[in-house]
């Protein structure tokens, strides 16, 4: 139906509806709630991320800021509200998706080299039983080295440093050849190379019209790296283009008081549940 | 941790016990067969009778012992996916929780069929009353705050008294002989009909391909769940495939190996294969040999010596290759892991060395305003430079001089040779170079700074000292920030 409108009608005569939920946006996000044993933690989150964007997702320590991309992935469970990418549900669009989960998240001790763990991004489209093939393995090495560790393709992941195992997980994504990409604090703690690495990869895809969500924690790096800002504290404080929404004004209102409203109502919440 | 493998062990010591008691009632009522030490005592079998079992000569022996090679081969297979997903306990309160299906399942049998000891029967009851233990625990876990290893400890010892209790009132039915159920418990290399030796085999078998062509599905499981979760992979349904692996392997490992060790038939392999190599696919099929080795062994021996559990044999052959494996294991063995750590350790002497001769050099420059050249030092001063003895410093000097880095002139006095102080050199830089990075970009507290750059020095990669550089501005050598500390101190 709406889909309807936006083919049909110019801009300016869409009828208004209170949410501007456009269809065919990467990402949109309605209402969307999520609570850990019962206490809240994002609070009616609304969004809609515009196509071939880079954006930082910047927040407090606990301002849910992994949990939106979880929730968006699906991986745990909402309260209420919905996902949508380009228009459908998440569960029908996974092959539009691509995701690096946080480093520690895993076993790095796990006995598999890096290009199984990359080949890893390609398991979905193989499908049930197939097993992963020479022509896979090259698919793989080759997104190695897109993030430059192309060489170290058959070490083992725990022989790796913590900058080349956050780039083996890039790799991984890459393989998926996605088109929405979620990456869950892809720079902690890597070392100024593998930074540099990321970077580069994060223009590359920007390049190529993709959407990329990433969840980063240092405000100092913000402005340079993304052209599009979502200031996370349970709820969206601000979201756009960076340099309307990076203001001192946000920051403040996002990391400002160590307990906000929200925090302290969801914790009584849960006290009141356990009485 | 230990808590949880206390808590484990006591239990299992009590029900231990308690089925000590148990046989000892079920004795009462078999013929009591041996009434001296010495027909107690082992008898060691000849050498023909050796041959005969190992090359399965004889036609039950051959079923045994095949079923538990092949038992082997898919319980090293589905243990090592066991073991990468962290969930071994589970797997051992679903092989306790089998014991009172097969209660069940013969009182059913009897009442039925007039007949409860069909193997397969038993087995079919085996199978639902651990996955219903599976499923309890995850129940218990899902609906309160009790934590999984506490779920699995209680389902665990809960379903295995239930089982005992259940196994009791068994004898005392009336018309059917229920002697032998108790091997069900400890296993026991049993006679053993064709049509048994198809079903344990094809379960087997079929367990173990399913492994083969699941490999894919539960490396991902085991490695990144997330992951896998957001590709669209049920995760939940492969856990699920994965525990009917583990209670296909469990359920045909009854008989044999019993419940209660079953689970080292499953984790064992696993866990030694994983000395040898960092390679899934070797892990999986190494695992695979050494379950395969142990089963084949492990029944071997309880044949020739009818009073040895097989159970209890097969872990211990297991457990053999895996003390074997933990020590000479090529990927991370101990042995490995000592001589990487040994010859560490020598570096660090030899940089020490080295540093210690080219400071006290340094200063000898500085005292006497020379140009820095290769000054002979006295063993002495190197004996004050670092909390050294006597004995440490000789060692480090012969093998220095054994490396080409120091030439000792006389009995007194040594100096670096050409390669050492160009080695000494490099070292002194990267050690001052990290130092004064701690200082000025790491917030370290100067009391502390030696000790942590001391540890980190020696494992300074080209790379990171080239980034050092940078970061420092700094190409030649610089001053020791120490001195540089104490020269302050001394203008104030």
């Amino acid at each position: 139906m709406s889909d309807f409108h936006n083919k049909m009608a110019p801009a300016s005569d869409r009828p208004a509806v209170e949410e501007d939920h456009s269809p065919d946006a990467p990402l949109s996000i309605h209402d969307l709630t999520v609570a850990y044993h019962r206490k809240p933690v994002l609070w009616d989150i609304d969004l809609d991320i515009p196509e071939g964007k880079l954006v930082g997702i910047v927040g407090p320590n606990g301002a849910g800021k992994s949990t939106l991309i979880k929730a968006c992935l699906n991986l745990i469970p909402t309260a209420s509200g919905k996902v949508q990418v380009y228009g459908k549900p998440y569960g029908k669009q996974r092959s539009l998706v691509g995701y690096v989960p946080q480093r520690e998240s895993v076993d790095w001790d796990f006995p598999v080299s890096a290009v199984d763990v990359v080949a890893m991004g390609l398991y979905r489209k193989l499908g049930w039983f197939r097993p992963v093939r020479k022509k896979h393995k090259e698919v793989a090495r080759e997104a190695l080295e897109r993030v430059g560790i192309g060489h170290l393709a058959d070490r083992q992941i725990s022989q790796l440093s913590g900058g080349q195992q956050q780039r083996v997980f890039l790799a991984r994504a890459l393989a998926q050849d996605a088109t929405l990409y979620f990456m869950d604090e892809p720079f902690a703690a890597v070392d100024a190379a593998t930074e540099r690495a990321i970077v580069t990869l994060l223009q590359d895809l920007k390049g190529k019209g993709k959407t990329t969500l990433v969840v980063h924690h240092d405000l100092a790096t913000v402005a340079q790296y993304f052209d599009w800002v979502i200031l996370l504290n349970m709820r969206v404080v601000a979201a756009g283009p960076t340099e309307e929404v990076f203001t001192q004004e946000n920051l403040r209102k996002a990391y400002g008081g160590k307990l906000s409203l929200l925090a302290e109502a969801g914790h009584a919440l849960t006290q009141a549940d356990r009485g | 941790m230990m808590k949880r493998n206390h808590f484990r062990g006591l239990n299992r010591a009590m029900l231990i016990g308690f089925v000590g008691l148990l046989q000892q009632q079920m004795a009462v009522a078999a013929p009591r067969e041996f009434s001296s030490l010495q027909t107690r005592g082992v008898e060691w079998p000849t050498f023909e009778a050796i041959w005969e079992v190992i090359t399965l000569q004889q036609y039950n022996t051959r079923l045994v012992v095949t079923s538990t090679l092949i038992l082997g081969l898919a319980s090293g297979l589905v243990g090592c996916f066991l073991l990468l997903r962290k969930r071994s306990l589970m797997g051992d309160a679903l092989s306790h929780a089998c014991l009172p299906g097969i209660g069940i399942a013969f009182i059913l049998g009897v009442t039925l069929f007039g007949e409860g000891k069909s193997l397969a029967v038993l087995l079919i009851g085996a199978t639902v009353s651990g996955l219903v233990g599976v499923g309890s625990v995850l129940l218990i876990r899902n609906t309160s705050r009790i934590k999984d290893d506490a779920a699995m400890g209680i389902v665990l010892s809960v379903f295995f008294g239930a089982g005992v209790a259940i196994l009791g009132m068994v004898q005392s039915m009336p018309g059917a002989s229920a002697a032998g159920l108790e091997y069900f418990i400890f296993g026991k290399t049993a006679s053993m009909v064709f049509r048994d030796f198809l079903l344990l085999s094809g379960v087997a078998v079929v367990a173990l391909i399913c492994s083969i062509l699941l490999m894919k599905e539960l490396t991902i499981l085991c490695f990144d769940e997330g992951f896998a979760r957001s590709q669209g992979w049920p995760v939940s349904v492969l856990d699920i495939l994965m525990l009917i692996l583990v209670a296909a392997v469990t359920v045909v490992g009854l008989q044999a190996v019993g419940l209660i060790l079953i689970i080292a038939f499953l984790i064992t392999p696993a866990a030694a294969a994983r000395f040898w190599t960092n390679d899934l696919r070797v892990m999986l099929l190494l695992s695979a040999v050494i379950g395969g080795v142990s089963g084949w062994l492990g029944a071997g021996i309880s044949a020739l010596l009818p009073r040895l559990p097989a159970g209890a044999v097969i872990v211990l052959m297991a457990a053999l290759i895996f003390f074997v494996s933990m020590i000479f294991g090529s990927a991370r063995g101990v042995l490995r892991r000592s001589l990487s750590m040994r010859r560490l350790r020598a570096k660090i002497g030899r940089q020490h060395l080295l540093r210690a001769v080219f400071e006290i050099q340094e200063r000898t420059w500085r005292d006497e305003s020379l140009r820095p050249i290769n000054v002979p030092i006295s063993y002495q001063e190197l004996l004050h430079h670092r909390t050294w003895s006597a004995r440490q410093v000789k060692r480090l000097v012969r093998r220095g001089v054994h490396e080409d880095h120091i030439e000792a002139t006389d009995g007194q006095t040594l100096r670096l040779s050409e390669s050492g102080f160009g080695e000494a050199y490099r070292i002194t830089r990267n050690h001052r170079l990290w130092e004064i990075f701690l200082f000025t970009h790491a917030d370290i507290a100067a009391s502390h700074v030696d000790r942590d750059a001391d540890s980190v020095e020696h494992i300074l990669s080209a790379e990171m000292v080239r980034e050092l550089e940078s970061k420092l501005n700094m190409a030649s050598m610089p001053e020791s920030p120490h001195e540089i500390a104490r020269l302050k101190k001394e203008m104030v």
